[in-house]
């Protein structure tokens, strides 16, 4: 007799697995990268179950709200040929399932032989807390200069992608020369012309900005 | 002043003077570097004299490690200081003769160019450091060491007119002779650890009882005896005994004032201060001792006999400071250590003056050392001719100067070692016997040929080749050297003079030296049965042979200069003696035809199969090749796609992970 | 009763499935990288697995640093991606050649 959580963990796993055999295998990129999508999803309604409130919310806010659309949206933006980026896909199959075989084989076999896996020593006592509010605790006290890193990281991250993907001639990209900018005088911002009067009034000197 | 801060005084001085004029060459212009590597040597020799003092007066025993060089095992080998009367009588005569050279270089030097003088003065600095090291030290590396540094700025120094063949020629010849004799003398420094466990010359002495009885590996020679002879073989190379002599007087190639230094009075004689200072070691092997009497006796009179025919006044010089060594060598194995020291100091002063002098003499002839072209100096160098009839009458033994004395005692030493029946005594006895005769003669030979008779010098035509690197032409018009050429030359002649007279008494077995030198016991009995003093020894002198031995040889050079006619019917007489004697006993003929297509054949041999084959073949190329092998096989994978380089970068996980599963599963 | 085995072998089967994905696609850059994102997630599922059920918060601290890293690497693979589109007009990995010696 299966409770519920038994069904629940067999039904996004058989969702997980399936999505995860269609991203490898998909035709196309945009497909793939969706069903990468529900692949996030249904392992972080896992994640829920096991009790990890925040990282599984992370992982949707992350993954699924960032990551995810960067990868759709590059997809899209390029040009792909579908047809010759999955030539030799048949021809690799053996391989590959012979490959992921022996590890999933392997894997399994360390897992079921567990008895060797130790428990860990300090153990965190059971706490009343809320998931998120232990992982606060610790994330800002214990590990709080591994995260002052991680968002370096991040930093480095943005600034690394844009640097790579930036057009640096002018005709394609608009960009702020500070030389020039700190350089500029009064002279170059407006020219003075005489011209001859127009109307019968004198001429009025006037600052233009 | 005294104990380390004024030991490290004399020793550091010449180094530090030596280094700042080595260094600064370029920079310090001509009066600088002269007056601060004299200052050096100054302070030394000063000092010296000091260390001298102490020792004649309260006595000086000092035996001390400076600092521990390095440690291996258990083992540690220290840089350290011995000074008893023996250092400080070699201390005396090293620093002495070393500023007299620097002062007089001032005056050799004075035509030279300046950055090429600089550093002929920073290298007798440099030597004399290095002869005050090996004079001072307490153990066989520093010893070493000092060997080794004297003979490196010997090999400089001969090489000094590095522009000349000859002088390459002769730097790399003294070179090569050198190692055959510092093989054996670091075979016998590693036998002497192996045997005493210790380099200290203290703690080899204090366990000479154990090994007297050992035998050498498996054989049934006595060990010490092995030592001692390897040991000697090395002072053969320095000293320039027979068979190893021939570098020395080749070695005149360099410039005069190191070959009064290096090449007469004190280098050369390193090898006979240290088996002085050894004669504990070398007292118990009779052996050693008579092998050292028979190469010393061979010195003194074959090679001696060489110096007869030479026209070269410095070559002259060099044959006689062979014989000279070989005398001393014959003290050193009659047992009679001091009397052997005794001589090295009596000629130490002597022969520098002599080559000083001859440099004197070559100044003025413009750099032309050959003897048929001079003649009738005397008029036109009084001071030169006066110190060169002093050294000669030094050299040559006549009584009351000082070769005198020293050489006396080693003939009685040598008739001792003949009546006490030891090996090749006769031999002995009759070689040092007949070459007083040689000494005498070819010494005044070079008398009267350098500075009587006709003035040869005038008749040299303009366009004949000689050694003249100045470029003067014309008749050469002789005149005295400067002051700074004569005033050593006037200093040196005085204890060339005296010192025999002066240190007579100091000189018997029991008295100065008893400290640091023991004579064989058979000797010091025969000395105190004698029992003689300067005076009874002047008195005692004209009524035996030696001196008239002496008085012959000056004879017969004056005959022989007087009337040619003598000389060429000797000639005609021993055709085939001087033939042989023309080309040195055919001893570099032995080395260059024989001896060396030997090695050079052994050299190719290994070249071609050890080097070329097995090294440059097997092992640097054959790596590089099996290398090549490998990678042609390689570099297959090394596609360059990036995919290929994904799947290996997998195939290894999975590797991993595969060895992992058998470690947990296992 | 589902245990923390049930929680390893699909992780397991999922990092296999996206190792499979990395041979299958091997022309197409952007699934192989969707492949190594799928094999993260596998990663990550297993640290919170362990963390969840031995009561050590140290593995979901983990979590976070592999999605920050994760992060990066896809917003810089990303980008190079789109250069070497620009460059090559193409994202076949058969054409990223300029190693090959």
């Amino acid at each position: 007799m299966m409770d519920v959580i038994s069904i629940l963990f067999y039904f996004f796993a058989a969702v997980l697995l399936f999505s995860g055999l269609k991203v490898i295998t998909a035709k196309n990129p945009v497909h793939a990268a969706l069903y990468l999508v529900l692949a996030f999803v249904t392992s972080s309604c896992l994640w829920m179950m096991l009790g990890v409130e925040f990282l599984s919310l992370t992982l949707i806010l992350v993954y699924v709200g960032a990551v995810m659309v960067l990868f759709l949206f590059v997809v899209m933006m390029l040009d792909v040929d579908v047809e010759t980026l999955r030539k030799g896909f048949w021809k690799n199959l053996p391989l590959a399932l012979l490959l992921g075989l022996i590890v999933a084989v392997e894997m399994v076999l360390v897992l079921l032989n567990n008895t060797k896996i130790v428990t860990p020593i300090n153990a965190d006592p059971i706490t009343n807390l809320s998931n998120s509010n232990v992982l606060g605790w610790v994330l800002y006290t214990q590990y709080s200069y591994p995260v002052e890193l991680a968002s370096m990281i991040l930093l480095l991250g943005l600034v690394v992608a844009v640097a790579l993907t930036l057009r640096k001639s002018e005709k394609q990209a608009k960009y702020q020369n500070i030389n020039r900018q700190v350089s500029i005088d009064s002279k170059s911002r407006f020219t003075m012309v005489k011209m001859d009067a127009e109307v019968e009034a004198p001429t009025a000197e006037g600052e233009q900005k | 002043m005294t104990g380390i801060p004024l030991y490290l005084t004399i020793i550091l001085s010449p180094l530090i003077a030596s280094t700042i004029v080595g260094l600064f060459n370029f920079a310090i212009g001509k009066f600088l570097s002269r007056a601060i590597t004299i200052l050096g040597v100054l302070v030394s020799a000063c000092l010296s004299y000091v260390v001298l003092y102490q020792a004649l007066t309260t006595g000086v025993h000092y035996d001390g490690p400076l600092y521990t060089w390095l440690t291996v095992g258990a083992q540690s080998f220290s840089v350290g200081i011995l000074v008893d009367s023996l250092t400080a009588m070699m201390l005396t005569v090293v620093t002495t003769v070393s500023l007299m050279v620097h002062i007089y270089t001032i005056g050799y030097m004075a035509d030279e160019e300046e950055y090429n003088a600089n550093k002929f003065f920073s290298y007798i600095s440099l030597f004399t450091f290095m002869m005050i090291m090996l004079v001072m030290s307490n153990n066989f590396i520093q010893l070493f060491f000092g060997w080794e540094g004297v003979g490196l700025v010997s090999y400089l120094l001969i090489g000094f007119y590095f522009k000349r063949e000859s002088a390459i020629f002769a730097n790399l010849k003294a070179f090569l002779i050198n190692r055959i004799g510092d093989l054996g003398f670091l075979l016998g420094i590693g036998l002497v650890y192996y045997y005493f466990g210790s380099f200290n010359y203290s703690d080899v002495f204090a366990r000479l009882n154990e090994v007297t009885g050992m035998h050498f590996l498996n054989t049934t020679w006595s060990a010490i005896t092995v030592i001692c002879l390897l040991l000697f073989v090395g002072a053969m190379g320095k000293s320039a005994q027979f068979p190893l002599h021939v570098w020395l007087p080749d070695s005149m190639e360099g410039p005069t004032p190191i070959s009064a230094l290096i090449h007469a009075a004190t280098m050369v004689t390193a090898g006979i201060f240290m088996v002085a200072r050894l004669s504990p070691l070398y007292n118990l092997s009779p052996t050693a001792l008579s092998f050292i009497a028979i190469v010393g006796a061979i010195n003194a009179l074959f090679l001696g006999l060489l110096g007869i025919i030479q026209n070269d006044i410095k070559r002259v010089i060099a044959y006689s400071t062979l014989s000279q060594l070989g005398y001393m060598a014959v003290a050193l194995g009659c047992g009679a250590y001091t009397v052997g020291v005794f001589h090295l100091m009596t000629h130490a002063f002597f022969k520098a003056l002599l080559f000083l002098a001859a440099g004197s003499v070559i100044v003025a002839m413009h750099h032309e050392q050959d003897m048929r072209k001079m003649g009738g100096l005397w008029k036109y160098m009084p001071i030169t001719y006066a110190v060169m009839l002093v050294g000669n009458l030094a050299l040559a033994g006549i009584p009351p100067f000082a070769g005198f004395f020293s050489k006396d005692l080693i003939l009685e030493a040598a008739t001792n070692y003949h009546e006490h029946g030891m090996f090749g005594g006769a031999f002995v006895e009759f070689s040092v016997y007949a070459a007083v005769f040689v000494t005498a003669c070819y010494s005044f030979r070079q008398l009267f040929m350098t500075f009587h008779g006709e003035e040869r010098f005038r008749h040299v035509a303009d366009d004949e080749h000689h050694h003249d690197d100045h470029g003067h032409h014309g008749p050469v018009e002789p005149k005295e050297s400067p002051f700074v050429i004569t005033f050593p030359l006037v200093f040196l002649a005085i204890p060339a003079a005296v010192i025999g007279w002066v240190a007579f008494s100091h000189f018997a077995p029991e008295g100065f030296l008893s400290d640091a030198v023991f004579d064989a016991s058979y000797y010091v009995k025969f000395f105190e049965e004698d029992g003689v003093t300067p005076i009874s020894m002047l008195m005692h002198a004209f009524t035996t042979l030696p001196v008239y031995i002496a008085l012959s040889g000056i004879l017969a050079a004056y005959v022989a200069h007087k009337s040619p006619a003598f000389v060429k019917g000797l000639q005609t007489i021993f055709k085939p003696i001087i033939y042989v004697m023309d080309n040195k006993y055919f001893m570099d003929n032995l080395y260059i035809n024989i001896f060396a297509p030997i090695g050079r054949g052994l050299g190719k041999v290994f070249w071609s199969i050890g080097d070329v084959l097995v090294i440059d073949g097997l092992v640097v190329n054959g790596s590089a090749r099996v290398v090549n092998f490998f990678a042609k096989i390689f570099r297959k994978m090394q596609t360059g796609y990036v995919n290929s380089s994904a799947t290996y970068m997998v195939l290894g996980v999975i590797l991993l992970l595969t060895f992992f599963t058998g470690l947990i599963l296992r | 009763m589902i245990g923390m085995t049930h929680f390893l072998v699909l992780s397991a089967v999922l990092f296999a499935l996206s190792v499979m994905g990395i041979f299958l696609n091997r022309k197409n850059i952007i699934v192989v990288l969707m492949s190594i994102e799928l094999m993260l997630l596998a990663v990550n599922f297993n640290f919170v697995t362990f963390s969840t059920f031995l009561h050590n918060v140290a593995g979901q601290i983990f979590v976070f640093f592999t999605l920050t890293v994760a992060a990066a690497e896809a917003a810089i693979g990303l980008a190079i991606l789109i250069i070497l589109f620009r460059n090559l007009k193409s994202i076949n990995v058969q054409d990223m050649n300029k190693l090959k010696g």
